[in-house]
Formats: structure tokens, sequence, C-alpha cells
């Protein structure tokens, strides 16, 4: 039996501890910008999905940047992976009454409550980044992202090269790393790939082996040694992140294979750090998805204000690199 | 009909059950693995499914043996997975910082500060639960919660790449052509077997948990118990942090250890140790962190299908703890394996007989505040 005194004890406490959580976590830069001149500034509430990546901690550093620039007082909150904590953010800038409201959905689906309440406030929605699926269209009125499922395609296409680069002949055994189950660019790379795949190479290309590893490092790791244990003889790994690419070819060399060569490697991203991987020959080619569309962001956002009408899906540039292009692309990398 | 006592009596060991499901699930993978059980050389070191399974799971290891102690005590660590993150993300960033990244010296001192740091941790935790008499739920929520923002703090939001040979050593590297995380698991499972089975160490921690009053009253100091094991089990998160952050050569300050408290939690419970304090089986947790490592392992191997991921996690869960518990065996399997329960408890000391266990676990609850 649970005394009363321990429960209110309990109850507050866990009510202090959630407090201190989104103290912590709410970050306004409004101070940095104030004083521009007399004029109501133009308030962006920004809900990040959460700093799980290099890529990631380079897409909010633009949108701060950018914002900063643009004079916007940005409210940004991180949400640490959770759905939760992003819909609570969103429904605290809603109460805030913010001009603006972007975010960068941590899943898929389930948005549909508080988009409407959003909607039924007035304040517009952004998408940046990832997609949601919604039963009405009009509770956001554009995204700002990658085409994920282009990404996927063209991580397909740049295979095709390096299989005739590295002169492999006859059937292609692949394995893929895929991102957060139910996210995004998870859901939409594997479809792009798949669907090039079944395309131009129903017959000799296969996917023998498929697996998440969080888009982190160690679980690409350890999920590709699991990989190489039960397919020793997988040709290409194919990896939604660079950061699990970077875990699988460490799990590759204590296999005793060699990345890059007896597994022919490629990634979505373009970080730092997967440039410096095939920059070292472990990393066949990397599709790049860019992270820095800060400055597309507010000019979205600044339209949307005025009640202009933008496109229902802003496409953020991008390019695909080969090994022989790494070293030279390094140095401009800025994630 | 065929039971002898001495198959009785293994059944009955607290130990078995466990054990039980750890060999099911490797011999899961047989199957779809043929050579799932082959170690052969490579590069001077063994590798295969088996070494991968140890090497994977050495840091869940550790943090579920911290985790024993203090859920011996009746209490439970909630921050061990932030504590994870911290370690890594300062001995990396220390790390990063020196001209040399692979001085011997330069990475002692480093891991000698995330140590400190975990220890720090565990002190807070310990003086919340103990001097405060906070409930440990909440008070190590404090820094489940915060610590993963001091981690991404210390990281800068970035993972923290480094390239330091003697670092990767601890949580990457072979010794012996054995993986080195191996003999410090083995360290530290030996140390504390030592200190809990061979002094009155781990009667006293049994005694807090199973009345903490009583046990001052009859002049143990269980305040400073209760610290200590904290103290301890933030250490072995601390060792964990940086046999994690070792094993990719990187400080991931958002995903480093993330869950790892409930799955440390879970290797506990499997291994047989009460939730309500009292007493404990290191031995059983050590089998159950291997049971879930195995789970993993098992799940990439054999190709679940990765949204059903967590559905066949799940299912297994739930079959161990039915497994685990003395009265569902007695209605599945007839008496003969159920009837055990009190003898069950008698492989650790200080084991109170299962259907006495709610009246003395309700005691302490009632005298924390």
């Amino acid at each position: 039996m649970l005394n009363r005194r321990n429960f209110l004890t309990a109850a507050v406490g866990v009510a202090a501890a959630t407090g201190l959580a989104a103290c912590a976590k709410e970050d306004d830069s409004s101070s940095s910008t104030s004083g521009s001149g007399g004029s109501k500034k133009l308030v962006l509430g920004f809900s990040q999905v959460g700093s799980e990546s290099g890529w990631r901690s380079a897409n909010t550093d633009s949108v701060k940047e950018a914002a900063k620039e643009a004079g916007y007082t940005l409210k940004f909150s991180d949400a640490q992976q959770k759905q939760e904590n992003q819909i609570s953010a969103i429904r605290s800038y809603i109460t805030q009454g913010v001009d603006v409201i972007a975010f960068s959905p941590v899943v898929v689906t389930g948005w549909d409550a508080v988009l409407k309440e959003a909607k039924a406030k007035k304040i517009p929605v952004v998408l940046t980044d990832r997609s949601v699926e919604t039963s009405d269209e009009s509770l956001f009125v554009t995204l700002v992202g990658s085409d994920f499922t282009d990404e996927g395609r063209r991580a397909a296409k740049i295979l095709e090269k390096v299989l005739e680069k590295a002169g492999h002949k006859g059937p292609v055994k692949i394995a893929q790393l895929e991102g957060t189950t139910g996210a995004a660019p998870a859901i939409e790379r594997a479809k792009g790939f798949k669907e090039v795949m079944d395309a131009d190479h129903a017959d000799d290309w296969k996917i023998v082996v498929s697996q998440t590893g969080d888009f982190t490092r160690a679980g690409g790791k350890q999920v590709m040694a699991a990989f190489l244990q039960s397919n020793p003889d997988i040709d290409v790994l194919f990896a939604h992140n660079d950061d699990m690419g970077i875990g699988a070819i460490q799990a590759i060399e204590a296999a005793g294979k060699k990345p890059g060569k007896d597994i022919l490697i490629v990634t979505v991203d373009g970080v730092k750090d997967g440039f410096i991987a095939m920059s070292e020959g472990k990393i066949n080619a990397i599709v790049e998805c860019n992270p820095l569309l800060g400055p597309q962001l507010m000019e979205v956002v600044q339209k949307v204000k005025d009640g202009e009408t933008v496109e229902r899906w802003i496409k953020t540039k991008e390019s695909d690199f080969m090994q022989d292009q790494a070293k030279a692309a390094l140095p401009t990398r800025k994630y | 009909m065929t039971t002898t006592p001495r198959w009785r009596a293994l059944t009955q060991h607290h130990l078995f059950w466990p054990v039980a499901v750890l060999v099911a699930l490797l011999l899961i993978n047989v199957p779809f693995t043929p050579d799932f059980f082959s170690i052969r050389m490579t590069d001077g070191h063994l590798y295969g499914s088996l070494v991968s399974i140890v090497l994977f799971g050495s840091p869940l290891i550790l943090v579920a043996v911290g985790m024993t102690l203090v859920i011996a005590t009746g209490g439970i660590d909630l921050s061990v997975g932030a504590v994870v993150a911290i370690t890594g993300a300062l001995t990396c960033s220390y790390i990063s910082d020196q001209a040399d990244q692979s001085a011997l010296s330069a990475v002692l001192l480093a891991m000698g500060i995330g140590l400190l740091a975990a220890v720090v941790c565990g002190l807070w935790n310990g003086f919340l639960v103990a001097r405060m008499g906070i409930q440990p739920i909440i008070a190590t929520l404090i820094i489940m919660v915060a610590g993963r923002g001091v981690a991404q703090l210390i990281t800068d939001g970035q993972i923290i790449t480094i390239n330091s040979e003697p670092y990767k050593l601890i949580g990457g590297g072979y010794w012996l052509t054995l993986p080195f995380s191996i003999f410090v698991v083995a360290a530290v499972v030996a140390v504390t077997v030592a200190l809990t089975r061979r002094t009155a160490l781990g009667l006293l921690v049994e005694s807090v948990g199973g009345n903490a009053e009583a046990s001052r009253l009859v002049g143990i100091r269980s305040l400073r118990i209760k610290i200590m094991v904290y103290v301890f089990c933030a250490l072995c998160a601390g060792i964990a942090g940086l046999m994690i952050s070792s094993n990719t050569s990187a400080a991931d300050g958002n995903n480093a250890g993330l869950w790892i408290e409930l799955d440390a939690i879970l290797a506990v419970v499997i291994g047989g140790t009460s939730l309500l304090g009292g007493r404990f089986s290191i031995g059983g947790t050590v089998v159950g962190a291997l049971v879930i490592q195995t789970l993993t392992t098992t799940i990439y191997t054999i190709g679940v299908p990765t949204q059903t991921n967590l559905v066949f996690k799940a299912a297994v869960v739930i079959v161990v703890c039915l497994l685990q518990s003395p009265k569902f065996r007695a209605k599945v399997f007839g008496a003969r394996f159920g009837s055990g329960s009190g003898a069950k408890g008698s492989g650790t000391p200080a084991a109170t007989p299962a259907d006495t266990t709610p009246t003395t676990a309700a005691a302490p609850k009632m005298e924390v505040s």
C-alpha cells in the first residue's frame, strides 16, 4: 500500500522534473536579435527532431542563423526524438500565438489533432526536411525539404556506376541498413531504391537482408555484424545515412573484410565524417541530402506570413558524389 | 514420472530458467545461420556470433550488474543511460582536444575524468535517495532527463569522432584474441561477487532492501549502504559509457546508452532479482543481460521484418517473465516445476520465501518518507 504522503512527494517530484526538462529544452534566441527597430518582429516557432547526427546539428544551426539574419524571433525547441515532446512544443507555440510554426516531424503519422488546433488558431504550419501523412492536405502550407524517394532512386543509380567501376559481374546481393522505423527518410529512401531496382535490375539485384540501425553508428555496427554472420556473401551495403555506414565499416573491418572493396558501400547524407571515410576509400558513393535549408525556410516563412501562395513542396538543392570527388569536396563540407 | 531428485534440484535452481531461455534463443539461430556457433580467427582475433554477442552485450552486463545492487536495496536507477552518455561525451571531448590522441597518459586521464563525472552523478542520486528521502524513481529521473542534455552540451550537439588506438581497446579492441571488454566485464563481475558474497556487504545490501529501518535499528548504516550502491551503479554505467563510445570511436550525446536503463532493469528481472528488493543474484543478471543481447542479435540474424522487431522482442520477454513465475509454471507444467518457489530463492542468502515476500516488502515502502 502506498501511503498518501509518498504519493504526493512522487507527484510533485515528477512535476518538478518535467518542468525542469521543459525549461532546459526551450531555447529562446530572441535576445540576440532584439532592438532592431520598432516594427513588430515575425515570431517563428520551430520544433526540431533532436540532435541525433551531425546532419541534424547542421540543419539546426542553419535554421538559427538564417532566422537571425532575417531578423525573426525564433522560438526553438528540441523534441529529443519523441513525438509527444514535439506535439507539446507545437501546442505551446499555438498558445503563445506565434506567427508561423515550422517543424521536422519525428514520425510520419499522428499529427492531425495538433495541426487542426493550429489551423483553428489560423497559424500557418511549414514542414521542414520530413513530410507527414494527413487526411487533410490544408493542415500544412508547404514542405521545405529533400525528396527522400528521389534520394533512394539516386542511390540505386549511383550504385550502377559503383558496380561498373568496381568491375562487378553477376548477381548483386545487397544489405540495407534502414533508418528509424516509421521515419519518412527510412520509408522513402527504401521505396525509391526498390523502385529503380525493380524496374532496371529485377533479375540481378536482390536485397538479402534489411534491418533498422536507427540512424546511429552503434546501431549500424551491431546490425552489420549480425548481417555478416547470417549472410557472409554480401556484395553491397546501402545505408540510409552516413553514420550507420560508418558503424558498418567498423563491423566489416572486424570481420576481416575490406569496406569499399569486398563490400561496396553507398550511403545517403554527406556529413563530414562520411566524406572522410569516402576519401579513405571505405565508402564508394554518397548521395547528398542537404541540411542547410535555413535561408530557404525563412524565405518561405516570410511569403506565408504575407499571404502569398507557395509551392506545396520546395525541394532543396543536392548532388551526388563518387569516390574520386571525395578529396576535392571534403574541405567544402560544412557539417 | 522420470523425475529424479537431481533433475528436480536442477529445475529449481534460481538460474535454471534464465539459462534455459538463453540456450533456447541461441538454438533458434541455428536453422537461419548454420554456422552460428562457429568461431574462427580473423586478423589475429576470434570472430563469430557468440563473440559479437558478448562484445556488444558487455556494456549492458555492466550497467545491469550495477543496477542489481540498487534494486536489491529496493531502489531503482533510471539515470544510467544519461551517465553512459555523459561519461562518453566527456572522455571523447577531452581526447579530441589532445594534439596526440593516442598518448596513453592523456587517454587514461580522459577516462579518469569521465568516470569521476559518473561517480558525481552516483553521489547525487545517492544523496537524494538516502539523505533527502526522495523516492528513487524520481530522484534518478532528474539525471535521466537532464543528463542527456548535459552530454549534448559537452559534445555541442555533434558526434565527436576520435582516432585513438589505446582508447579503442576498452570497447572495441582485442586482447589475447578476445574482445578486451570481456576482461573488463569479468573483472567487474568478479569484484562485485567477491565483495557481496565473500564479505558481509551483500547481506547488508539485502538487509537494507528487506527493511531499511529495521536494518538501521540493528546497527547497519543503511544510508551509507544506499549511497554506496548508487555510486557503484553510476560507476558501472560510466565504464559502460567508455565502452560504448570506444566501440564506435565516437561520442554521441543523443543516442549513446539510450533506453539502456530499461534493458538493464529487464536483465535484472530476468535474472531473478526481485524489484521489491531484499535479494539479488549477480549471476542471474549476467545471464539476463546475455538473454537480451542474444535476443537483439537473433532479431537481426533471422530477418525479423523491421516493423515487427518490438513485437517479437515483447513476445519473448513475456514468455521469459511467465517462465520465471512459479505460479505460472505450477499452472502449466504441474506442481513439479512450480512448487519450488521457496527453494528457488534459497540459492541466495537472506532470501525470503515467496509467499511472505509481499508483507516484508511492503514494510520498507511505509517508512521511506
